[in-house]
């Protein structure tokens, strides 16, 4: 089989792998770069934990290829943090109890970011239907919908 | 597998036509990567289109609209003209999955992926839009209408991908319409669904209608019965009935756990009223 050289930037560092021409870029990610964030809840797209940006659009890196990622640019939750400099959405999730197992939270912060990002002040309805691709089996959504409010808050200022 | 990322139409038909094995186009991958990761498709070549010049590309054309067929569901519905336009046409297409599917899915894959719930499907075939086509012999235009062929089936030949779609330009009083019944408000499946395209006339009337339903049947289907119903109208009662009988007359849908025969028929019935309504009162129409 071929393999596929990438270059590609992940949350601003140049970065250059070889891949398999099927691999996902959340194979390519988790088993190639140790970006383990991004995890695997079911490689159909349906759960959002794999969430990360491309090009600035929040995708499910299970159904992007490996070898898509070529001269994009791509942030992960790894990038959120500041050196130990949490988002505040970090520490929002983690103030308000918004997370129990954990598994599904890095999809939601990049997701809730890439929200935030270009809605600074969204309603609560405008919040879930954001992340409706985002599945928790542990919180009910509540305390998660909470977090990104008070982040929301602080990051305007309010 | 073999991954090529052409520049050009021309190379794409070039490399799909020289395939040995089974080949595919690569769009937005949502249905695709799905079915690989699945290992349900195992192609042998896939073809990825997105980094081809203008296929990325919302123009206007001829008083309407080419969209490429790289262009995601997102970036039509952040295309402020085409809402305005089309709306009818944006809201089945943003309505495909979650915001990260939105990112990447487009109405090329979802038609070609040949689904019969598609969701961008009937606005595009009420709209009258056409699909240009590249393959092997050069290019063609063809009605979207005439490209699905029955679930995960079109009549796209050996060699041929989807480069665009054209939607007509349109007078100022026309509007178009899409809804879908699912059991709960995001990511599902449609279980029935309708897309109305009306122009009306000075008087405010209906001069032309054109009516498409989703999930019941094989295929999207044009329904030129209850288009008809509605042409000299102003929605009033009985012409909404009549719709919603011609659009039940055309249901010939599954029965499975998501949808008996019955309810589907029904609802397709009332999802075309619905639409319709909403359609008319976009157009600047007053029942
Ligand atoms: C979580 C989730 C939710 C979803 N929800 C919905 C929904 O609500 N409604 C709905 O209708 N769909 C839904 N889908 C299905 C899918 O997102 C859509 O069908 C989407 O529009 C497919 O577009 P794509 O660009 O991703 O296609 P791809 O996966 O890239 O391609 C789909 C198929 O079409 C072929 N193809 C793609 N582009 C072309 C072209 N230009 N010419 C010829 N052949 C081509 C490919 O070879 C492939 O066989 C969902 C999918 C997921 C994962
Ligand atoms: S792992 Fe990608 S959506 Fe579930
Ligand atoms: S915290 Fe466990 S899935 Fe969300």
């Amino acid at each position: 089989m071929k393999t596929i050289p990438v270059s590609t930037r992940v949350n601003g560092d140049s970065v250059e792998f070889l891949c398999a021409p099927e691999e996902t870029l959340l194979d390519a990610l988790r088993n190639r770069l140790g970006l383990t964030g991004a995890k695997e809840g079911c490689g159909s797209g349906d759960c959002g934990a794999c969430s990360v940006l491309v090009d600035g659009r929040l995708v499910c890196a299970c159904l992007v290829l490996a070898a898509e990622a070529e001269g994009a640019e791509i942030a992960t939750v790894e990038g959120m943090a500041e050196g130990e400099r949490l988002h505040p959405l970090q520490r929002h999730f983690i103030d308000s109890a918004a997370l129990q197992c954990g598994v599904c939270t890095p999809g939601i912060l990049v997701a809730a970011k890439a929200l935030l990002d270009h809605n600074p002040d969204p309603s609560d309805e405008e919040v879930r239907y954001w992340l409706a691709g985002n599945l928790c089996r542990c919180t009910g959504y509540d305390k998660i919908v909470r977090a990104v409010q008070s982040a929301a808050a602080e990051m305007r200022g309010a | 597998m073999q991954y090529e990322r052409p520049q050009s139409t021309a190379e794409a038909a070039r490399l799909l036509h020289g395939a040995t094995g089974p080949a595919r186009i690569l769009a937005g991958g949502t249905d695709l990567i799905v079915q690989m990761n699945a290992g349900v498709a195992e192609p042998a070549l896939v073809v990825d289109i997105k980094r081809i010049a203008g296929l990325r590309d919302i123009v206007a054309e001829d008083g309407g609209f080419r969209i490429g067929a790289a262009v995601s569901c997102a970036e039509m519905g952040e295309h402020a003209a085409l809402a305005a336009a089309w709306p009818g046409i944006v809201e089945g297409a943003n309505l495909i999955g979650s915001t990260q599917v939105q990112g990447r899915a487009t109405m090329a894959g979802n038609l070609c992926n040949g689904s019969p719930a598609a969701d961008s499907v009937p606005g595009l075939v009420a709209a009258g839009a056409t699909a240009r086509i590249v393959g092997p012999e050069g290019e063609r235009d063809c009605p979207v209408a005439e490209i699905p062929a029955g679930p995960g089936k079109t009549t796209l030949k050996p060699g041929e991908f989807v480069a665009s779609f054209f939607l007509p330009g349109r007078p100022a009083r026309a509007s178009d319409a899409y809804l879908r019944f699912i059991p709960r408000t995001e990511m599902d499946i449609a279980v029935a669904s309708a897309a109305v395209n009306l122009v009306l006339a000075e008087d405010g009337s209906v001069a032309e209608a054109r009516v498409a339903l989703g999930a019941v049947a094989p295929t999207v289907r044009l329904v030129d019965a209850a288009g008809a119903a509605l042409v000299g109208t102003r929605l009033e009662e009985d012409a909404l009935e009549a719709l919603a009988k011609a659009c039940r007359d055309a249901c010939a849908p599954i029965d499975d756990k998501r949808g008996t025969i019955e309810f589907r028929t029904k609802v397709a019935g009332v999802l075309a009223r619905r639409a319709a309504l909403i359609a008319y009162t976009r157009a600047g129409g007053r029942t």
